[in-house]
């Protein structure tokens, strides 16, 4: 597994993609930082970047990806090797590269310029998000087939996760506005890794305040050590389910 | 070594293998004959596991293969079309294939490779690589190994007649040696040398399975070409 695992890695910094995200990010980040006087209005400018640029590139890269190493999974998958080693030394390979892409781009100018808590919970996010969208992307890739096809449903799954689920979520808060919804939109926005990292890390900010009577309800929860374990262990479900699932539909797949 | 009893495979609405049964012993060279579109290939796919069935046993040495992976390792084989990646040059290709399956019980067969010349290709990528070339990479990295059982797919389909003739000289060569090799081939007449018994398929079933003489007494003919085109004559 180690070995297919190196073989991925050189083959991913071949394309030099990743090695172009990496350069792009530390640019972006260091100038954003230099650029402001205030290294809390930096991280400010930059949640967005970890938010929304972050999950594209993972989930894009590495459903491209996939696709186009059809040819590499058919000749490993006739050889002795357990099919679900396999998969999982592409997530592996996936995941590392471009997590060590984003700590070097984003992790290291962020903890360098803002060595707080706040900085340190960005960089841990942004590392969960990319994972988090590296293992849906295997998941989409494992269940469609046509590589057109599939890359739509990734662009959608991203374009739900960043845009429409707040607007549906919106849209129900203004519904039943009559409602005390507010504990249970907590439960609901665990359903979005994008939105419970970007709850979490506006809260370590102290501009809940902005955010009104359901910042305070937000404050109450995700402030607690049970609300920080309860959004880590969401996060970590958001990798392993995907995982999970794209495994088992790969150990049936016809190559 | 290789059974295979009552094995099913739809796509969609499509029987590709409706039923197939065989067996093979060790020793064998076997020819697997049938028009395009029979499931020749999605037969030797299933016996990779690369294809799986929706229903039948495929056992190799009396394991069943579901969801065993270490079977692979004695067997050697080469695809129809052998797909690589494309960035690849041919020497990754061929280390990498080697750090990935070597064992050291085993000698690696180099025979191949310097017979093809592909020393002097290693630095080329497999992307601007033509057919007969691609062919040559899978045909040594089936033969690699050293495997007790050989499954090849249409292999001397794209080799040129030097090639083609020192990949027969090889195969008959692992035969000699008490090797099961598997082979399709549209190619007769290439044939005719090599095989000692005849799996012949239509429509995802196995019509028979015989040895080549009682064939050609059965048919009358002496060569593989005449006994199959009288036997696609009368059904």
């Amino acid at each position: 597994m180690k070995k297919i695992i190196k073989y991925v890695i050189i083959d991913i910094l071949r394309s030099r993609i990743v090695i172009g995200f990496t350069l792009f990010l530390l640019l972006l980040s260091t100038s954003v930082f230099l650029l402001e006087d205030n290294s809390a209005k930096g991280i400010l400018s930059l949640l967005n970047v970890v938010l929304i640029v972050v999950p594209l590139v993972g989930i894009l890269f590495s459903s491209i990806y996939v696709y186009n190493s059809a040819e590499f999974l058919e000749l490993l998958v006739s050889q002795p090797l357990r099919r679900r080693s396999i998969w999982l030394s592409i997530f592996l390979g996936l995941s590392v590269s471009l997590t060590l892409s984003f700590l070097v781009g984003a992790g290291l100018p962020i903890l360098f310029f803002e060595s707080s808590a706040t900085g340190l919970l960005m960089v841990i996010s942004g590392a969960l998000l990319i994972n988090i969208f590296v293992a849906i992307a295997l998941l989409i890739t494992s269940l469609v087939r046509d590589k057109a096809k599939g890359i739509g449903v990734v662009m959608l799954l991203w374009l739900y996760f960043s845009l429409l689920f707040d607007g549906i979520i919106l849209f129900l808060v203004f519904q039943f506005s009559e409602y005390p919804l507010e504990k249970a939109l907590i439960g609901v926005i665990a359903l979005n890794p994008i939105d419970l990292s970007r709850i979490l890390i506006l809260l370590k900010m102290d501009v809940s305040a902005l955010m009104g009577y359901t910042g305070a309800i937000f404050k109450d929860f995700f402030g607690t050590p049970f609300g920080i374990i309860f959004s880590a262990i969401s996060l970590f479900i958001w990798i392993v389910i995907p995982v999970w699932l794209s495994v088992r539909r790969f150990n049936k797949k016809d190559l | 070594m290789i059974v295979v009893e009552d094995l099913v495979k739809r796509f969609g609405r499509q029987t590709v293998l409706n039923n197939v049964s065989l067996s093979c012993r060790v020793g064998d060279c076997i020819a697997l004959i049938g028009p395009n579109g029979c499931g020749k290939t999605t037969l030797i796919k299933s016996l990779l596991g690369m294809v799986v069935p929706d229903s039948g046993l495929i056992s190799f040495e009396n394991e069943p293969i579901k969801r065993h992976w270490k079977y692979r390792e004695k067997i050697g084989y080469m695809p129809q079309i052998g797909r690589y990646p494309d960035n690849m040059t041919i020497g990754q290709v061929l280390d990498m294939m080697i750090d990935i399956r070597k064992s050291s019980s085993r000698k690696l067969d180099e025979e191949l490779v310097e017979a093809f010349g592909l020393n002097d290709l290693r630095q080329k990528r497999m992307r601007t690589l033509s057919g007969g070339t691609r062919q040559k990479v899978s045909a040594c990295l089936a033969f690699m190994f050293n495997p007790p059982v050989l499954i090849l797919d249409e292999p001397t389909a794209g080799l040129d007649p030097l090639s083609a003739e020192i990949l027969k000289e090889k195969i008959q060569k692992e035969k000699a040696a008490g090797k099961l090799v598997l082979i399709t081939s549209h190619i007769l007449s290439d044939l005719d040398e090599l095989i000692t018994s005849i799996i012949y398929m239509q429509e995802g079933k196995v019509v028979f399975h015989k040895g080549i003489e009682t064939l050609y007494t059965e048919t009358g003919c002496d060569r593989l070409g005449k006994a199959i085109a009288a036997i696609m004559r009368n059904s």
